[in-house]
């Protein structure tokens, strides 16, 4: 027997939660009593909810368990709503309670009162309004259960007040199977679309692979470099992707999409066979649908059924997770002769390299200013190409995702799906929660480090060594990049008047800060930056204001159609 | 194109509200929509007609099926199928020659009047939702309809199919 709150903490302890990101408030009180009698699950203090939703984030993605967040009712309640939303959009396991007020007050505009349930009703995988205090561990159990199986998400528990008393005990009892008639997630494919996938590949004279965040989710990392070596075909990677193939591995051609390399989007549009890996073909990748890849044979992997064929019409289509349907893939492959699939590609790969020869990335240095460019190469050799990489949201972002080659999956963490910016540097608080001895970088720009940078107390609480990079261009530079093309250069508030200095908020906030002004320095400053292992280190980097981001998508045009440079289009 | 949708999901708090939020977020339309428990109390029966595409309605299907409280999602109009609706219809019954034309008409329709005073027939009329917009139809050249309720269409494929745990 014991008090509702016990059993909160007791259930997280029980689906194996080590870290609770959260804040505290009336509806909650009892649950954060239960939490001081424990050392189980450890919480984490945040200074702003949105915050904690990113930490668990965070940890989620550079770990593939589930996030926890903790927050009261009303405003602690809807200030996660952004980070459910972020978490949604890009599939990632997380479980949100929330206190809610007590039952006999739900639908009296009680103080702090908000349908939790159905605020974030859009962007929750599921939700649980829990009615009875013994519900509490099932609850719990399932929402760990639904969270992070199939096409994982966000998922909410709502918890009012009175079932949680510290002064009422209930029988616990942890559910030992949570499994629901109605939910059963497809793994394997089916074994008729399985066969004539791999006939559509063998035969497949431009094939590429197109791979995405669900690569990484399932884990398919070995298997879909097995099956890219035996298949001798190029791999492209969405933004989500990055990582799931080895960055390095000569079959790469990049990331595609609006800020893809030419040589990726060239290869997905010439492709008479695109074999996509729980991928899911949004606007940001497809450019104008009607244009998109006309030679292709679309096979779509995705364990989400209604990804499939969503904006992209295919083929053949296949429900499954990523890993399972690549494995039955090999094994069907293994009995085939693929001896001549080098020489069979051989036209091909000569065309791709043709485009890779354009070098799409290369960008003209300066004596006198920092390059955004330069500055993610020069944060590429400080940590060995081997830190974990969180970003906001902006020109930073893609910057880091087209410069800085990731050799593994979960080490490039961003929002791809909503572009939250703020979403960065708790984020990278979440990875360094969850990977104490590992570097934990934040990419990030003067625009959005400011959207969460209360969290910098956090950080000092909890000693989170994280570096901050900022792209400082004083500028909202991708807003300005698009007034640049489009609005014929009128900055309509992109810019940024009143700029604080950085280092000393971050010496404020009890850390190092450090300013770099000139390409000469850039150097010195990250050995500094990453010798300091133990500190949390802003870099405060003044880059060129006037760089766009290329190459760059041309609206309303097949994928492959691209800006190279403000003055160059293929 | 006109389709019918028919939902089985687990009857809890808050499954209606799922379904319904699938259809506004994602800017599907819902022309009628009637739920209740099935003769298994822990399950509801959900049927939708909407309209759209080909595209639109995969996906409409695809969405629904997606929801956790969801067990299955069909598309009646696939097939042969029984629909039905129910309408209450109020109507002015004031004069001798009005009660009878409409007695007439209910007749016709195999309709039946449910109840009546000394100004007002309130006629229960059963089919399909064309039957039901002919009847309301007659009603207004007859005389004037006061009010009325329709149930939203409910139905069932025919023969071997069905929508079952
Ligand atoms: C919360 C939020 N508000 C607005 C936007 C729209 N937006 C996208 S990028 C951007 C500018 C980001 O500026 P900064 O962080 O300085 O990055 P930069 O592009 O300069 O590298 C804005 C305002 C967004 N993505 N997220
Ligand atoms: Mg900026």
């Amino acid at each position: 027997m014991m008090s509702g709150a016990a059993m909160v903490v007791r259930a997280l302890k029980d689906s194996g939660v080590t870290h609770v990101f959260g804040y505290p408030g009336g509806a909650v009180l009892d649950i954060y009593d239960a939490l001081y009698a424990q050392d189980d699950v450890k919480h984490v203090l945040v200074r702003h909810e949105q915050a904690a939703a990113h930490m668990a984030d965070g940890y989620a993605r550079s770990t593939g368990k589930t996030g926890t967040v903790l927050v009261t009712s009303g405003p602690g309640a809807t200030n996660t709503i952004t980070g459910i939303a972020t978490a949604y959009m890009d599939s990632i396991p997380m479980v949100v309670l929330s206190g809610q007020v007590p039952s006999m007050h739900i639908g009296e505009d009680a103080f702090q009162e908000t349908d939790m349930v159905g605020c974030s009703r859009p962007i929750v995988k599921h939700s649980f309004l829990v009615k009875r205090a013994i519900d509490i561990p099932k609850a719990i159990a399932k929402a760990y259960y639904i969270a992070n199986t199939g096409r994982p998400g966000p998922v909410v528990v709502d918890l009012p007040k009175d079932l949680v008393n510290v002064l009422e005990s209930h029988p616990y009892e942890y559910p030992s199977d949570v499994t629901m008639r109605s939910y059963n997630p497809t793994l394997k494919g089916h074994s008729k679309q399985i066969r004539k996938t791999v006939d559509t590949l063998v035969n497949a004279k431009r094939p590429v692979l197109y791979v995405g965040g669900g690569a990484i989710t399932s884990e398919a990392s070995e298997l879909i470099t097995e099956l890219a070596e035996k298949l001798n075909a190029p791999v492209t990677s969405t933004l989500m992707g990055i990582g799931a193939f080895s960055s390095v591995h000569e079959q790469f051609v990049g990331m595609l999409g609006m800020h893809g390399t030419l040589e990726a989007n060239k290869t997905m549009h010439n492709a008479d066979c695109i074999f996509a890996l729980g991928a899911r073909f949004d606007d940001r990748v497809t450019n104008n649908v009607e244009k998109f890849c006309p030679h292709a044979t679309i096979i779509h992997v995705d364990i989400d059924p209604a990804s499939i064929s969503k904006t992209v019409a295919v083929h053949i289509p296949v429900v499954g997770s990523v890993d399972k349907v690549v494995e039955q893939v090999l094994s069907q492959l293994n009995k085939k002769d693929l001896t001549e699939q080098k020489q069979k590609l051989a036209d091909w790969w000569s065309q791709i390299n043709s485009w890779r020869d354009r070098k799409c990335l290369s960008y003209e240095k300066s004596a006198d200013v920092i390059k955004p460019q330069q500055v993610i190469e020069a944060l590429y050799k400080h940590t060995n190409g081997d830190a974990y990489v969180s970003s906001d949201v902006g020109q930073h972002q893609m910057f880091a995702a087209l410069y800085y080659p990731f050799a593994k999956p979960r080490r490039w963490i961003n929002s791809g799906g909503l572009g939250t910016m703020g979403f960065g540097l708790p984020a990278a608080m979440g990875v360094q929660m969850a990977n104490p001895d590992a570097v934990s970088v934040v990419v990030t720009g003067d625009g959005s480090i400011q959207m969460n940078i209360q969290e910098l107390s956090t950080c000092l609480q909890y000693n989170l060594p994280v570096k901050i990079i900022s792209l400082n261009n004083r500028a909202l530079g991708m807003v300005r990049q698009w007034q640049d093309m489009i609005y014929k250069g009128r900055h309509s508030h992109s810019y940024m008047d009143s700029m604080p200095d950085f280092v000393k908020l971050a010496e404020a906030y009890g850390h190092v800060g450090i300013k770099v002004n000139h390409p000469s320095e850039l150097d010195d400053a990250m050995a500094k930056c990453f010798a300091l292992k133990d500190r949390l280190v802003f870099m405060d980097i003044a880059i060129d204001q006037n760089e766009h981001v290329y190459p760059m998508q041309i609206k309303y045009g097949a994928m492959d159609e691209m800006r190279l440079s403000k003055t160059e289009r293929t | 194109m006109r389709r019918i949708i028919s939902v089985l999901m687990e009857n809890e708090p808050g499954s209606l509200s799922r379904i319904v939020g699938v259809f506004s977020q994602r800017g599907y339309n819902v022309d009628s929509l009637c739920v209740a428990p099935t003769t298994d109390s822990s399950l509801s029966r959900l049927t939708i007609v909407t309209h759209g595409d080909d595209k639109v309605i995969e996906q409409i299907t695809k969405q629904v099926n997606k929801l956790i409280d969801v067990l299955k999602v069909t598309d009646l109009t696939d097939g042969t199928h029984v629909e039905r609706e129910l309408m209450l219809i109020k109507v002015a019954a004031k004069t001798d020659l009005v009660r009878s034309e409409v007695n007439r008409t209910v007749d016709i329709f195999r309709a039946q009047i449910v109840d009546t005073d000394a100004k007002n027939y309130t006629i229960q009329v059963t089919g399909t939702s064309d039957k039901l917009d002919a009847f309301a139809q007659a009603m207004w050249a007859q005389t004037e309809v006061i009010e009325s309720s329709r149930t939203g269409v409910c139905g069932l494929a025919r023969g071997e199919k069905s929508l079952r745990v």
